[in-house]
């Protein structure tokens, strides 16, 4: 379990200060991982400085189950950064170590028996999928398998926390749900706190149960991933659900409202727009949709748009009434403001490129 | 061929003269390392934003002990420097007297290097040595060393290539060697084979240098 209270960093730049984390809280359940999303300079760095001491944060504290890590002396820094493992975006391997030194290295720092050092290697690079690679130097491993030694490393000092500071941002798909799936299934076996620090929305998707959006230092949304994607407003529904540009479509009705619904949970499962056309007696467009499955929970995102004649208030309560979120999105008069009706969000459409 | 073997100055001083270069370049390379390598951690560990930030001091050592050092040319320092050679060792005669101002040449030098070397290991290592839990003698032991080891050979090699050619000089105001050998006879004297045969030996010497470090630095380098 992990707790950031009202996190604050200010740096000082000459006269000027600049706020990198303006109030940040986080609260992480055991065996359960959460994502922190944001663009560069939204204070991801910054804050997984503060959590590893690397930098101490201006005010505010962080506690992992109980112990109070902001307040630490200098001299038992060191300590509470042993109950934090960490999982970087190049992994940072030593170069001059094999792989199975620098899972050693730190149970080294604190002199470990030799005899127990090995058997914990070879028990860490069995857990991570890397059995007889012990020899190998980083050079001679892909960068999955460099990724793979950096989360045995991490986890060498049995920490209580993993942070993962764009684990997968350096990796090709395939291998990024590799890490992401490993991730996964080591928070359950080992009861890990897990907080991923990422600008891919597929990260989040794929593995968090909880996730924060951070903005210019704050978290400006945050909660459950099903609970987040349910909300129509949110900005992180329209990253997790994104809708793509709507094209014009030939022979489509020319005019009439177009609305946004977001089914989530059961209501995905029930066929409520052949309803909505039963029961008011009117045509229906989808112009665009998305369905995922988020935090185990189905969700689906569609723009749709009704005929010119449509009782719009009568469609939308009807929606409402079966638990269904929706709104008003516009109405399009003709076909070249139908056009226009970009995705309603682009902030993560681009999932790919580096954050730094 | 005949020639070189029938000269007498050859015969008789050449390999008095090898074993003193030897000697020169062999004990100013030992302490040039055994303080060199300190000074140019302790450079780098001390710039603000470094490991253990000391501006004033960093500054202080920077500028004064190494770049003053390194600005005075080699041939002033070592006239400068034998009544400290003189000081430490009880002569200012011999390939011993001769190693003092060597090294003390070549210290700024190679710790310059040192700096340069440790400056290239990545940051994220060192953040991810400090995340582990290292004190900073750890980091510096167990990251910043053996991380640029392959680097800090290869500067080393050039240290002791510098030192060749700067035991040379060192010949000519009572050191000894080879340097020695090749203005006495050579230059003075007109005797065209001794300096042919002294220039040949400095090459191969630096040649040697030269590869078996590389061998060691690339045997060394597991990037």
């Amino acid at each position: 379990m992990i707790t950031v209270t009202d996190l604050r960093k200010v740096y000082r730049q000459g006269k000027k200060e600049v706020v990198a984390l303006d109030g940040v809280s986080l609260s992480v359940p055991k065996g359960s991982i959460h994502g922190i999303i944001g663009h560069s300079g939204a204070g991801k760095s910054t804050l997984v400085r503060c959590l590893t001491l690397l930098d101490r944060p201006t005010s505010g504290s962080v506690n992992i189950d109980g112990t109070e890590l902001s307040s630490v002396r200098d001299s038992e820094i060191r300590a509470a950064r042993r109950r934090i493992g960490m999982v970087f975006q190049h992994a940072n391997l030593m170069d001059s170590r094999t792989a199975a030194g620098n899972v050693a290295h730190p149970m080294e720092l604190v002199k470990a028996p030799k005899d127990k050092i090995r058997a914990k290697v070879a028990e860490l690079l069995k857990l991570v999928g890397l059995e007889g690679f012990e020899n190998a130097y980083p050079s001679q491993l892909s960068g999955g398998q460099r990724q793979r030694v950096g989360i045995a490393r991490a986890l060498a000092s049995d920490p209580d926390v993993l942070l993962c500071d764009e684990p997968t941002s350096a990796l090709d798909p395939a291998t990024t749900d590799e890490i992401l799936d490993l991730i996964q299934d080591l928070t359950r076996r080992l009861q890990l706190t897990v907080l991923i620090i990422t600008h891919e929305m597929h990260v989040v998707k794929r593995v968090c149960g909880s996730v924060s959006l951070l903005s210019k230092g704050r978290v400006i949304e945050s909660g459950p991933l099903a609970e987040v994607a349910s909300d129509l407003d949110s900005k992180l529904a329209r990253a997790l659900l994104p809708l793509p540009a709507s094209e014009p479509i030939k022979g489509a009705l020319q005019a009439g409202p177009v609305l946004e619904i977001l089914f989530s949970g059961d209501g995905a499962k029930e066929p409520v727009l052949t309803g909505v056309a039963r029961h008011f007696d009117i045509d229906l467009n989808v112009l665009a949709g998305s369905v995922e499955t988020l935090g185990g929970q189905q969700f689906g995102h569609l723009r749709v748009q009704l005929g010119d004649d449509a009782d719009c208030d009568a469609v939308l309560g009807y929606l409402r009434s079966r638990g269904i979120s929706v709104k008003l999105a516009g109405s399009i008069a003709n076909e070249a403001e139908l056009a226009e009706f970009a995705p309603a969000d682009t902030d993560f459409a681009a999932e790919t490129g580096d954050s730094k | 061929m005949n020639e070189i073997f029938s000269n007498p100055v050859l015969a008789k001083a050449l390999p008095e003269a090898i074993v003193e270069t030897l000697q020169m370049v062999g004990i100013s390379a030992f302490f040039t390392v055994l303080i060199g390598l300190p000074l140019g951690v302790f450079l780098h560990v001390t710039v603000p934003g470094g490991l253990r930030p000391l501006p004033v001091v960093n500054r202080i050592v920077s500028d004064i002990v190494v770049n003053i050092t390194r600005s005075i040319p080699f041939a002033i320092l070592m006239v400068a420097l034998i009544p400290l050679a003189r000081l430490l060792v009880g002569t200012s005669l011999g390939p011993v007297a001769a190693s003092v101002s060597l090294s003390i040449g070549t210290i700024p030098f190679f710790a310059r290097l040192v700096e340069a070397c440790l400056r290239d290991v990545h940051h994220g290592k060192i953040d991810a040595a400090q995340v582990m839990g290292s004190t900073r003698m750890q980091v510096i032991s167990k990251v910043m060393l053996p991380e640029s080891l392959p680097a800090l050979v290869a500067a080393a090699t050039t240290t002791v290539v510098t030192l060749v050619g700067y035991s040379a000089m060192a010949g000519l105001v009572g050191g000894g060697g080879l340097g020695k050998l090749a203005y006495n006879y050579g230059f003075q004297r007109f005797d065209v084979t001794v300096m042919i045969v002294t220039i040949v030996l400095i090459i191969v010497l630096v040649q040697l240098i030269q590869l078996t470090g590389e061998w060691i630095s690339r045997s060394l380098d597991h990037r």
